[in-house]
């Protein structure tokens, strides 16, 4: 699956985008964050606070519970500040 | 139509193409939304604008569509920049063109509240402390939110 980040989240992760394999057991949006934040600090404190973190798959916003699959384009990004 | 571009736009000529040989539409409204100088109280020497290639155009065209859906409208023009731009900038043009002005100046401020909440664009600034992410507004979702109780 692809990962896509944005704003202050690609600055604090430090990358832009990265295909990874659906990690084992990972079934949901939550999980996939979960695994996330348990491979370096810098994901840790990047996704820390979940208030100011939006997914979307496929291009689509989507809630914690949303299932991720392999295959999926997944984009984590703060709030949108546009207009 | 939706663009999503680097470059700027001539405003008298979008609004022009937008209404030309409709001589149905009886009103255009527009909003042009613009860089300011000052971010809370530091100034604001530029803004960077980023944005979700694809996604962008996909919830655009939805907004558009949605639109559509609650008035009735000729046209609808979005235009929104990414890149560097600085104070005075032109960032984003909304237009809309019914017959009637009400169709249309009510789907422009609808368009521009639901761009504001659900296009995915980022802003940073560049401030004399350094350059900073902007943080998104509680009254940018409470603006939306009046459109989906009162739909009219």
């Amino acid at each position: 699956m692809k990962l896509i980040y944005f704003a202050w989240l690609r600055a604090r992760i430090g990358c832009a985008e990265e295909e990874i394999d659906l990690p084992p057991g990972v079934k949901d949006v939550a999980g996939l964050l979960d695994w996330l934040r348990s491979r370096s600090s810098g994901y840790a404190e990047a996704l820390r606070d979940l208030s100011v973190v939006r997914v979307a798959v496929n291009q689509s916003y989507v809630g914690l519970e949303h299932p991720v699959r392999e295959g999926d384009e997944i984009a984590v990004f703060p709030p949108v500040t546009g207009g | 139509m939706i663009r999503v571009q680097r470059e700027d736009f001539d405003v008298g000529a979008e609004l022009e193409r937008l209404s030309a040989g409709n001589s149905r539409i009886g009103g255009v409204a527009s909003f042009i939304g613009l860089v300011r100088d000052m971010g809370g109280d530091d100034r604001v020497s530029a803004l960077t604008l980023e944005h979700y290639p694809g996604m962008t155009e996909k919830k655009l065209a939805e907004i558009e569509t949605e639109a559509h859906r609650r008035w009735p409208l000729d046209a609808v023009l979005i235009i929104h920049r990414y890149g560097r731009l600085v104070p005075g900038d032109r960032i984003v043009l909304v237009a809309t063109a019914s017959p009637h002005r009400e169709a249309a100046l009510a789907a422009c401020q609808f368009l521009i509240d639901w761009l504001k909440t659900d296009a995915p664009f980022w802003k940073s600034e560049e401030t004399p402390a350094g350059e900073r992410w902007v943080v998104s507004r509680a009254e940018d979702e409470a603006a939306k939110r009046r459109w989906t109780t009162d739909p009219k």
